[in-house]
């Protein structure tokens, strides 16, 4: 275990580590224990939107995982967040009891609405906790698990799989967004009460939920480092560089590709669950392709393959889209997210973590650095 | 002096004699009238039919007005009169203006839904001896859904009269179903009627011969649920009809979205996912032409789209070279990235129509040769659905002879086969590049002119077709643009065969579903390229 541990921590993997965990301790301590008016204080609903860069954060790492290691672009990655997503948002529905508008014990109130007289089978089970945070996993995990096997057992890869990734996720919005699908439709789940037992609109919830969201990060990012340090991780950039020799050196590419997609999966199920109960809503908007396609520019901007540019461009990207579109400057937003599509794909290849890397690193090292970034030349074979 | 009394006397009766039908007419049209006074809806029905079984000319526009809440009473004088839009006061029963002070307590003669039906029924029977076809035939139909029995008198006698075919025949089936919901009709008549309802054959034939009122003799009942069988079976043939005419629609609006994007992800490789706003701006194209002549000479406005197919192919496949020139040319070999690049394109593409010309959906009409629709059989062909298949099998031929007899269309073959060798061949590869990406973005450009005609022209139109047109391609293969027609053909009639049985969202689904085990048999199409060209 410490080996791995040991393995796993370069001096940039430390200090990111330690900037994450300060941050997790300092937002939560400067929000609740300053009074209103000192001039650190940090305001609630700046912990909930940290909070919810937090999750985004962990959706990119997964995302930077498949994508900058092993060379999977999949535009669906919002739908394991969203899944992730509803497995809590069926919890957090089930605790709301007869508080709700209708004050069914059993039913939430959107099935009250719909005049539903018993609670579907797969709701059942979600009034406990546990049996939620599995599905959150598993949910993910076992939709990718399947798509996984079909899509890399029949060697659909690039473009191809990206697109299929992307009908995937429409499939799923289409679906969620049928009200007899079970999941509230167009409106989705939301009017949450409590988690755990802790009212949800709490300070000291959220302020929680902020720390529980970094320390996810921190765990999410020893696993992608334990992973891509291993043995295994070396054949997934390997795959990523070349897929055809991999497969000629007698490696089973498809089980590589099947078991890293499906723990990227899980990942972005995690991020997606507590994502919902610090934005207080979860609907079928969340499948949209173009979430998908968002969360993978966070990773484009951030430097694919370098796990810390991952969670530092869904921060900045995300930081920046508060900012523009609450102004004036609203309109303009979608030019500067398209702009930022083409800037970071025609100047920026690397991402700003990978060049600041490449700008450092000794002359002599570049070459090799460019490889171990993740941006090499196309390769004719391929 | 006596004998000029007599005169007289003879003189008034004479003069009585001549007046007295007509005034024995304005007598029954006076006690018809006075039902209205009542106040009372049952009294009103009384009003209602006595006043159309009188016959007299001021029938219609009584009813009219009554339906219009135009009619007004007062209880005091007994005496109806009309009040038109001005506010001014006519005699119902004379026509003549009301002079002098309105009565005090003039009022609505009340209607409610059921008095709406009786008068349409009342005035369908009515029109049915008007001078225009079209309002007989629009009046035998409405006596077909009302069934009312008061009106077989009239139907009769427009029976007798009636020259065009189309209308006698929706006579006739009026007349049976009138019959068919009397009582006491003779079983005979019952028999011929059910047969002429059968022959119609559509849902409201079934809806009629399934309601039959009780106290219908056996003999008729049995005739009536063979007819059903009959109708049933009709009906499901051109339900299967309908469900491909529609799927050959769907296909073929398929196909002008995929077709530009198999081209250019046939021969570089290159997913564009500004392909959709291709599209859109090929709609703006017609919206902002439509515009020009509408303000100019509004005579032009039939050939609309004859100047926008063109030019949209021009505006969108300029645009299209613009964009390979400027971004995708540095992006070749890294497919991923071009995927991205090309969708911030689109969002700045969207963004800019909606600046432009707002974010609501602009109005693009039909010219008079695409609108309207006739009759097939059971199924009801609209023209733009059709001009818009001739359209796309056009724009489909026209491409494929570029392929095949041209120079451009050898060298983009020769690309697409095999780069390297055809770059040592001397063919000029980037030129052939930009070309290409401008000849798909220009029939994009074309089939928004297209979609224009049949969507909604908004900054989102080229989403909505978007991952329709990529499962297309993906499951048509690319680099032959056979697999591309059978693809949307194929996609177009199953997503309309599916969608009855599990419903539009279901039936998308199950699509996709269907395409990802696809792939699992044959991962690059239908007609995948074969050789070294699948690794390239």
């Amino acid at each position: 275990m410490t080996h791995i541990l040991i393995r796993s921590l370069d001096r940039g993997a430390t200090i990111f580590l330690i900037v994450v965990a300060a941050i997790a301790i300092a937002v939560p301590v400067l929000n609740l224990a300053l009074p209103d008016s000192a001039a650190l204080h940090v305001p609630t609903y700046l912990v909930s939107l940290f909070g919810k860069y937090a999750c985004y954060a962990l959706l990119a790492l997964s995302i930077d995982l498949v994508w900058g290691f092993c060379g999977i672009l999949s535009l669906g990655h919002g739908a394991f967040f969203a899944l992730g997503g509803y497995a809590m948002g069926m919890y957090l529905m089930r605790q709301i009891g007869t508080r709700g508008v209708y004050a069914d014990p059993l039913l939430p109130d959107f099935m009250v609405f719909l005049n539903w007289k018993h609670l579907p089978v797969y709701w059942y089970g979600f009034q406990h906790f546990p049996y939620a945070a599995l599905m959150v996993v598993l949910v993910p995990g076992v939709l990718a698990f399947v798509f996984g096997w079909f899509a890399f057992r029949s060697r659909v890869s690039g473009v191809y799989l990206s697109i299929i990734t992307q009908a995937l996720t429409f499939a799923l919005m289409l679906g969620f967004f049928r009200n007899n699908f079970g999941f509230g439709g167009n409106n989705g789940l939301t009017d949450f009460k409590d988690i755990l037992g802790f009212n949800v609109e709490a300070k000291t919830t959220r302020a929680a939920l902020f720390s529980v969201s970094c320390v996810a990060i921190m765990l999410g990012f020893l696993l992608c480092r334990a992973v891509i340090t291993s043995k295994f991780g070396k054949v997934l950039i390997a795959i990523r560089d070349a897929e055809a020799r991999t497969r000629f050196l007698g490696y089973r590419v498809e089980s590589y590709k099947l078991l890293v997609f499906t723990l990227s999966a899980c990942m972005a199920g995690i991020a997606g669950a507590l994502y919902v109960p610090q934005v207080g809503i979860i609907n079928p908007s969340e499948f949209a392709p173009a979430n998908s396609i968002e969360a993978v520019i966070w990773v484009a901007v951030g430097g694919r393959g370098t796990l810390t540019g991952a969670v530092l461009g869904a921060v900045l990207v995300n930081y920046a889209k508060t900012f523009f579109t609450t102004g004036a400057l609203a309109p303009y937003w979608l030019f500067m997210l398209g702009g930022l599509f083409i800037a970071v794909t025609l100047l920026l290849p690397r991402g700003v973590v990978g060049t600041l890397r490449h700008w450092t690193a000794p002359w002599r090292d570049r070459a090799s650095a460019a490889a171990e970034d993740g941006v090499t030349e196309p390769l004719p074979a391929e | 002096m006596c004998f000029r009394r007599a005169w007289l006397v003879a003189l008034l009766f004479a003069l009585g004699f001549a007046l007295s039908g007509t005034s024995a007419e304005a007598a029954s049209l006076d006690e018809a009238l006075a039902h209205f006074t009542a106040d009372d809806f049952s009294e009103t029905v009384e009003g209602i039919n006595e006043v159309a079984a009188g016959g007299s000319p001021r029938a219609e526009i009584i009813l009219r007005a009554l339906q219009n809440d135009q009619l007004m009473f007062s209880a005091e004088r007994k005496a109806v009169y009309i009040m038109d839009d001005a506010g001014k006061l006519t005699d119902a029963a004379s026509g003549r203006p009301v002079v002098g002070a309105a009565p005090a307590d003039l009022d609505n003669v009340r209607i409610n839904n059921r008095l709406r039906g009786a008068i349409e029924a009342v005035l369908g029977g009515l029109t049915l001896l008007a001078s225009d076809p079209g309002a007989r035939f629009a009046a035998a139909q409405a006596v077909f859904k009302s069934r009312a029995a008061g009106t077989l008198p009239t139907l009769e006698t427009a029976i007798a009269k009636e020259q065009d075919p189309r209308v006698k025949r929706a006579l006739m089936e009026a007349r049976a179903a009138v019959i068919l919901s009397v009582a006491d009709a003779k079983d005979e008549d019952k028999l011929a009627a059910v047969d002429i309802i059968r022959q119609r054959g559509d849902q409201d034939a079934l809806g009629l011969l399934s309601s039959l009122p009780a106290g219908t003799s056996p003999r008729v009942m049995k005739a009536a649920s063979a007819a059903i069988a009959a109708v049933n079976n009709r009906l499901i043939v051109w339900s299967v009809v309908q469900n491909a005419w529609y799927g050959i629609s769907l296909g073929s609006v398929l196909l002008l979205a995929a077709i530009g994007l198999a081209i250019t992800f046939g021969v570089m490789g290159v997913i564009n996912m500004a392909h959709g706003e291709m599209v859109m701006l090929g709609a703006y194209v017609t919206f902002v032409v439509q515009e020009a002549i509408r303000t100019k000479n509004p005579e032009l406005f039939d050939y609309s789209l004859a100047i926008a197919i063109p030019l949209s192919f021009l505006v969108a496949g300029g645009i299209g070279m613009l964009i390979e020139r400027c971004l995708i040319r540095f992006l070749y070999g890294r497919p991923l990235e071009t995927l991205l690049a090309t969708w911030g394109l689109s969002l700045i593409l969207q963004q800019a129509v909606r600046t432009l010309f707002g974010p609501n959906n602009r109005e693009v009409g039909n010219p008079s040769w695409m609108s309207g629709a006739f009759d097939l059989g059971g199924i009801t062909v609209t023209y733009n659905r059709l001009w818009i298949i001739c359209f796309a099998l056009a724009v489909f031929a026209a491409l494929l002879a570029l392929l095949r007899f041209t120079r451009f269309g050898l060298e983009m073959r020769a690309v697409t086969q095999n780069r390297a060798m055809a770059a040592s061949m001397g063919i000029r590869t980037s030129r052939v590049d930009a070309l290409t990406f401008g000849l798909g973005s220009g029939i994009a450009g074309m089939a928004g002119v297209a979609l224009s005609q049949i969507d909604n022209v908004s900054p989102n139109l080229g989403q909505g077709y978007i991952v329709d047109s990529f499962m297309v391609v993906v499951f048509g293969g690319v680099g032959n643009l056979w697999g591309t027609l059978v693809g949307s053909f194929v996609l177009g009639i199953a997503n309309k065969f599916l969608e009855p049985y599990a419903g539009a969202v279901l039936g998308k689904i199950a699509i996709l579903v269907l395409i990802i085990l696809f792939i699992q048999k044959r991962p690059r199409g239908l007609f995948a390229l074969k050789g070294r060209a699948v690794e390239a």
